[in-house]
């Protein structure tokens, strides 16, 4: 119902510059319920493998909403519910065969405020990794510097890897968290306003690893920051009043989007 | 279009636009008055011409501090920044049309009391009067973000170009007549040429008007017919 004109065109453009790219997760006529309250109307919407998607929008407009329906944590509230499709490589991961422990190993989420468990750094990485996998030490030694390496972490905390989680900064939680959600190997990562609450050196670090993690997963992204979804994103999709109104390459979105509630959004005259 | 919500972001604006209109209102008084001077062999109004340049300069640093105040102030998107880049380009071309102004205006002061043909002079007239319209109509088309009226004067500069032409033989015909005439109308050659890129500055601003609005330039070659830069031989003498 609100699958905007040019979302396959959007796709078509960024297949045609990588001719490699496909479609990692596909949202398909996507309706979602909290109560009798409909929050999402038919969203149709590709993120591409490997690729980084923005969700922007107003407050309300349903972005964390469907954020959260690609890992199903609404499974967790009563009361809601979703209609339609989420397709991981085809495979439709809002259905009820799908058990929501594997999937949330496969589509992992960092939210906005760091949330390091009350343990070491070490056992904060590896508590993850024992739910789905029986590794040896050494195994696990060497997955916990993978992934603090990859998030940018390791050379600050390899000497205090038994020290609290709970001890380092803001900025150093958050790359924790990412570092935690990268550690069972997921295919997707969902990045729920990642750096809201942190200081402006520690953002760039982030959106730094962002252009480092997208070479090895698919990355969706809720941001509050213009800027930020400007910078970081190959695609960018406008979400409003739970419609998704426009889907297209960052770029252009940016420059010269089609639809003029998304130009009035970016440029600061909504409201 | 709604304004922003922080209203002191389109009071910048506006400043930013008025600044333009200003400029372009000091840019087809130079256009006017130095053809005018070239025609009436006035120097005192040609003197003028060249002290009103200074303005032009001054407000075309005006335009780019502003401009890039409000890039690192608002971070524009969209239409907004592309609203910005189209100042910076359009105050660009205005300068330099007063600097081709002033130019002209300081060969009527050199060639002063030489004797001028008249017959000339309604070339340059003619063609002074097309480029004083296009500019006039192309700087409407940008404070009224009119693109269909960008598009017509984009599409006229060939009018101009072939007026250049044959200007250009005809002063070259004047020169190979009698030596004593190269002087002069060297000069004359440089204000034709001057009259000609102002029309060409037109043009440029119809293009940024074409891309401030639908974020594109125009499509299709840019209209061209100035044949002189082809021309070798000579027209044979008048015996």
């Amino acid at each position: 119902m609100s699958s905007p004109p040019n979302a396959s065109i959007a796709v078509a453009e960024r297949a045609a510059a990588n001719p490699n790219a496909s479609v990692k997760l596909k949202v398909d006529k996507l309706d979602f319920y909290y109560g009798e309250k409909r929050a999402l109307k038919g969203i149709n919407l590709d993120m591409v493998d490997r690729q980084v998607t923005a969700m922007i929008g107003p407050s309300g407009c349903g972005k964390s909403t469907l954020l959260r329906v690609l890992n199903r944590m609404y499974d967790l509230y009563p009361g809601q519910r979703a209609e339609g499709k989420v397709l991981l490589d085809g495979q439709n991961v809002i259905g009820k065969e799908i058990d929501p422990a594997v999937l949330r190993a496969r589509i992992g989420m960092v939210f906005q405020k760091p949330t390091p468990f009350p343990m070491s750094i070490y056992d904060n990485i590896a508590f993850g990794v024992k739910l789905h996998e029986s590794i040896s030490k050494a195994e696990m030694d060497q997955r916990v510097e993978w992934c603090l390496t990859k998030a940018a972490l390791w050379s600050e905390v390899k000497d205090r890897l038994n020290a609290s989680a709970l001890g380092m900064s803001g900025g150093q939680q958050q790359r924790l968290c990412i570092a935690r959600t990268i550690a069972v190997k997921p295919e997707v990562v969902l990045l729920d306003e990642p750096t809201s609450a942190l200081d402006p050196i520690s953002t760039a670090k982030i959106e730094e690893l962002i252009d480092e993690l997208k070479r090895d997963f698919t990355i969706v992204i809720v941001t509050h920051n213009m800027q930020q979804a400007a910078r970081c994103a190959d695609s960018t999709a406008f979400f409003y009043l739970g419609d998704l109104i426009e889907v297209g390459p960052t770029n252009k979105i940016f420059t010269n989007p089609h639809d003029s509630r998304t130009q009035d959004y970016i440029t600061g005259r909504f409201g | 279009m709604s304004d922003h919500i922080v209203t002191s972001f389109d009071q910048e604006l506006r400043e930013l636009r008025n600044m333009i209109a200003e400029m372009g209102g000091y840019a087809e008084k130079s256009v006017a008055d130095s053809v005018e001077a070239l025609l009436k062999r006035d120097t005192q109004r040609a003197q003028a011409v060249i002290e009103l340049d200074a303005s032009i300069d001054r407000l075309q640093r005006q335009v780019e501090e502003r401009a890039i105040l409000i890039i690192a102030k608002r971070q524009p998107l969209a239409l907004d920044l592309r609203e910005i880049v189209s100042a910076l380009r359009v105050a660009n071309d205005l300068e330099r049309v007063g600097d081709l102004g002033k130019n002209v205006a300081k060969r009527v002061v050199a060639i002063n009391g030489h004797m001028q043909p008249v017959q000339l002079f309604g070339g340059f007239d003619h063609m002074a009067d097309l480029v004083l319209e296009q500019l006039k109509q192309v700087l409407d088309a940008f404070a009224q973000r009119n693109v269909e009226e960008a598009l017509a004067v984009w599409r006229s500069d060939g009018e101009i170009d072939a007026m250049y032409t044959s200007l250009f033989r005809e002063l070259l015909t004047y020169m190979m007549e009698d030596p004593r005439n190269i002087g002069f109308c060297t000069h004359l050659l440089f204000c034709a040429k001057n009259i000609e890129r102002i029309g060409d500055h037109a043009t440029n601003i119809a293009e940024t008007v074409h891309y401030l609005v639908t974020g594109e330039s125009p499509a299709g070659e840019r209209p061209k017919a100035d044949t002189s830069i082809s021309m070798v031989d000579l027209p044979a003498p008048a015996k």
